[in-house]
C-alpha cells in the first residue's frame, strides 16, 4: 500500500466509524447510568429524517442538525417515560422504540425520499491536515466529525474526572444507594436517556446531511444495532469505544477494498465480524476472575423506582 | 422488514374498501416493492401507471400500495386487492412471485402480472425488461469516457440479473475501448446508501475514473458528483445527483407493457404469457446522454442502439470470453433467453471474481 492510498483508507476509516462513535458514545452514557436502551436504530431514523427535512425546507445546515439532535432526545424521551416511569421492561421498550422509529421516520419522510440536497463539506484545518498520514483523516472531514471528537474528549473528562461522572455511574452501579446518598436516580437516568437521544439523532443527521445527503427508508442499515455491540466490545469505557469504532470502520472499508483489489473474502464473513469479535471480547471478560472481568454497569437493565 | 408499511396496508384497505363499489371501469392493481420517491424502480412504474391512466381515460381505475415488504406482507396486500373486485393486478418485485401465485389460485378470475419472475400460472402472467442491453449501451459510453483505463461497477448481490448487466456494461465497455479493465465491489444489500457511497469511494481510490451500479440509491452517482468523477445510473435518469458528471442512465419505460395488458384484458384477448422486452419496444432506453460525451461515440451508440433493434445485433453475441480465457459463446452464435437467466462468470477484462 503507498502512503496515498493508506491516508484515504484512514481518512474513510474516521468517517465510516463516526455514526457508531456517536451513537455508541450516547448508548454507553446511558448503559452507565444503568438503562439499557435498544432503541438505538429507531433514534438514529428519527435523527436522520427530522434533519433531513428541516435542512432540506428550510435551505440551512444548522437548523437540519439541531432538528435531528432535538428529534432523538425527543423519541428517547418516550423510552425513558415508559422504562422508568412505568418502570416498563427496558428490553421490551428498547425494541419497540426500534420498531415505532424505523415506521415513524419512513412515513414522516416518504415525501422526501430521493430528494437531494448539497451535503456538509469538508472543512479542511489549515496546516495540521497537511500532517502525512493521519492529517486527512483528522483534520480534513466535515464539522460533524470535528463534532464527534470534542463530544469524546467532552465525555471521556466528564466520566474520568468528575463528579457528575461519578454520579451516573453510582446511579447505574447501586441506584438505592444512589438514592441514599440523595441523588435523584430517576432524574440522572432521564437525562442520560435524553442525551443518548441525542447522540443517536446527531447520528442520523450525520447520515442524511453529510455522509449520503439524502433521506431513504431504513438509511440507518443496521448501524445502531453494531453501536450497541460496540458498547460491550469496548467494556463500557470511552477510550476504547473510539478505538472500537475506527476498528469497525476498518474492517468495513477493507472488505470493499481488498474486493477491488481481487482477494476473495466471504462479504458475509466480513459483516459478521463485529459481532464476532464482541462475542469474543464478552467470552474473554466473563471468564476472568470475579470482580475483574466484569465491566458491565451492576444494575444494567433493572428497573429502579424510588420507595421512600 | 420495513414496518412502516403497516401505515400504508391500513391505508390501502380503507381505499380498496371505498373504491369497490363502482364496477364499471376495469380496475388495475399496483403493488410496489419500495416508496415511489422521484427516482429508482418504483418510480419508473408508478410513471408508466399515471401514463396508461391517461391514455385509457375513465375506462380503467388504477390504484397503487407503495412500501409492500417482499412475504406475508405482500400477500395480504394482494389478496386485499383481488378480493375487492380488481381485475387485474401488477406486482412489481421478484420476491412478489409466490405470494402472487398463492393468490392467484385462489382468484382463479382475477388476473395477475408479475415483474421479473420466471413462474406463468393460469391466470398469472410474468414480464421483465431486457435491461442489459440498456447497460450495453451505458458501458459503451463508460468505456469511451474513461481515461484511466479502469471503470468501476458497485453491485448488491451476486444473483444471475445483476452479473448479466454486469457483463453486458463491459461488453459494451469494450466495444469502444477494447483495453478497459472493470472493477466490481459487492456491498450485499440492495440498499445501505453509506455503504454504497464507500463502495464507490474505494473504487475511485483504486482508479476508477467512470462508476455505476446495480442497488437501489443514488449514492454511488452522489460520491463520483463529490469527488468531480463521471457516473452512469440505473433505473431512472439521475442526472439530478450530479448533471455534470452523469454520463446517462440505463432506464426502464413499462407503459407499454401496461398497455398491452391492460387492452388485452378489455378485449378479452389476454393470456398468461411471458414478455420480455427490451429497446425494441422501448420499455428499456438511454436517458439523455450527457454534452460532453463525444459525438462519434454518440454515434457509434445510436448505430449500435438501431442494429440491437433491428435484430442485428446481441449484446451476448459470440465470440465471447470468460475471464480465464476459456470460450462461453461461440462466433455466430448468442445466449438464448433459456441461457440468459442462469449467468454465473465474468466476462475477460473484469478483474475479480464472483463471490461464491
Amino acid at each position: 500500500m503507498d502512503i496515498h492510498l493508506l491516508e484515504n483508507v484512514l481518512f474513510a476509516m474516521v468517517r465510516t466509524g463516526t455514526p457508531l462513535l456517536l451513537v455508541a458514545l450516547g448508548a454507553m452514557m446511558s448503559e452507565r447510568a444503568g438503562v439499557l436502551n435498544l432503541g438505538q436504530e429507531g433514534m438514529i431514523l428519527v435523527g436522520a429524517v427530522c434533519g433531513f427535512i428541516v435542512a432540506y425546507t428550510s435551505h440551512n445546515m444548522g437548523f437540519g442538525i439541531l432538528a435531528g439532535v432535538i428529534g432523538g432526545a425527543l423519541v428517547s424521551l418516550i423510552f425513558g417515560f415508559i422504562a422508568l416511569t412505568l418502570i416498563a421492561n427496558q428490553v421490551a421498550t428498547g425494541l419497540a422504540l426500534t420498531i415505532f422509529g424505523t415506521g415513524l421516520s419512513a412515513f414522516v419522510g416518504a415525501g422526501y425520499v430521493g430528494q437531494s440536497l448539497i451535503g456538509l463539506a469538508p472543512l479542511e484545518i489549515p496546516l495540521l491536515s497537511k500532517i502525512p498520514l493521519i492529517g486527512k483523516a483528522l483534520f480534513a472531514q466535515d464539522i460533524l466529525v470535528y463534532l464527534a471528537f470534542v463530544l469524546f474528549a467532552g465525555i471521556f473528562v466528564v466520566m474520568r474526572y468528575t463528579r457528575w461522572g461519578l454520579i451516573i455511574r453510582a446511579v447505574g452501579e447501586n441506584p438505592e444507594v444512589a438514592h441514599a446518598l440523595g441523588y435523584k436516580v430517576l432524574l440522572v437516568r432521564y437525562c442520560a436517556i435524553m442525551f443518548g437521544g441525542a447522540m443517536a439523532g446527531l447520528a442520523g443527521v450525520y447520515l442524511s446531511l453529510a455522509y449520503t445527503p439524502m433521506w431513504s427508508e431504513g438509511i440507518a442499515a443496521g448501524r445502531g444495532w453494531i453501536a450497541l455491540a460496540l458498547v460491550v466490545f469496548a467494556s463500557w469505557r470511552t477510550e476504547r469505544i473510539l478505538l472500537g469504532a475506527w476498528l469497525f470502520g476498518f474492517a468495513s472499508i477493507l472488505h470493499l477494498l481488498l474486493q477491488g483489489y481481487g482477494y476473495e473474502i466471504s462479504p458475509n464473513l466480513l459483516a459478521m465480524l463485529p459481532y464476532i469479535v464482541t462475542i469474543l471480547v464478552l467470552v474473554m471478560m466473563m471468564t476472568r476472575k470475579q470482580g475483574q472481568g466484569n465491566f458491565a454497569p451492576r444494575s444494567l437493565g433493572q428497573p429502579y423506582y424510588p420507595q421512600r | 422488514m420495513r414496518l412502516g408499511h403497516l401505515f400504508k396496508l391500513a391505508a390501502a384497505t380503507i381505499f380498496c374498501c371505498a373504491t369497490a363499489v363502482n364496477a364499471a371501469p376495469l380496475k388495475v392493481g399496483f403493488v410496489y416493492v419500495s416508496p415511489i420517491g422521484d427516482a429508482g424502480w418504483t418510480y419508473q412504474h408508478d410513471e408508466a401507471r399515471k401514463i396508461v391512466q391517461k391514455e385509457f381515460g375513465d375506462k380503467i381505475e388504477t390504484t397503487f400500495v407503495e412500501s409492500v415488504a417482499e412475504g406475508a406482507d405482500a400477500e395480504r396486500v394482494i389478496r386485499n386487492m383481488a378480493s375487492h373486485g380488481y381485475d387485474l393486478i401488477f406486482t412489481t418485485s421478484f420476491g412478489y412471485m409466490n405470494p402472487t401465485i398463492k393468490v392467484a389460485k385462489m382468484y382463479p378470475k382475477v388476473k395477475f402480472e408479475h415483474a421479473t419472475g420466471y413462474k406463468i400460472e393460469n391466470n398469472m402472467g410474468n414480464y421483465q425488461a431486457r435491461d442489459y442491453q440498456g447497460r450495453y449501451l451505458a458501458g459503451m459510453v463508460a468505456g469511451a469516457m474513461s481515461k484511466s483505463g479502469t471503470i468501476g461497477y458497485v453491485g448488491a448481490f451476486p444473483i444471475p440479473e445483476v452479473i448479466r448487466g454486469i457483463n453486458a456494461y463491459m461488453l459494451g465497455a469494450q466495444a469502444t475501448n477494447p483495453a478497459i479493465k472493470m472493477k466490481v465491489v459487492w456491498v450485499n444489500s440492495w440498499h445501505d446508501p453509506a455503504k454504497e457511497r464507500e463502495a464507490a469511494e474505494s473504487l475511485m481510490l483504486q482508479g476508477a475514473d467512470v462508476l455505476t451500479m446495480h442497488t437501489d440509491s443514488a449514492a454511488v452517482v452522489q460520491a463520483a458528483a463529490a469527488k468531480n468523477v463521471y457516473a452512469v445510473g440505473f433505473n431512472s435518469d439521475m442526472s439530478a445527483y450530479g448533471p455534470k458528471i452523469h454520463l446517462t442512465s440505463s432506464v426502464q419505460h413499462w407503459e407499454s407493457i401496461y398497455r398491452t395488458k391492460i387492452q388485452a384484458v378489455i378485449n378479452g384477448t389476454w393470456k398468461a404469457d411471458a414478455v420480455w422486452d427490451g429497446l425494441k419496444e422501448g420499455v428499456v432506453a438511454l436517458s439523455p446522454i450527457n454534452p460532453v460525451v463525444p459525438k462519434p461515440v454518440v454515434a457509434k451508440v445510436e448505430q449500435y442502439k438501431a442494429e440491437i433493434i433491428a435484430g442485428k445485433r446481441d449484446v451476448y453475441q459470440g465470440p465471447i470470453y470468460k475471464q480465464d480465457g476459456t470460450l462461453a459463446v461461440a462466433q455466430g452464435k448468442a445466449l438464448t433467453d433459456a441461457e440468459l437467466p442462469k449467468i454465473d462468470w465474468y466476462v475477460k477484462g473484469i478483474e475479480g471474481n464472483v463471490p461464491k
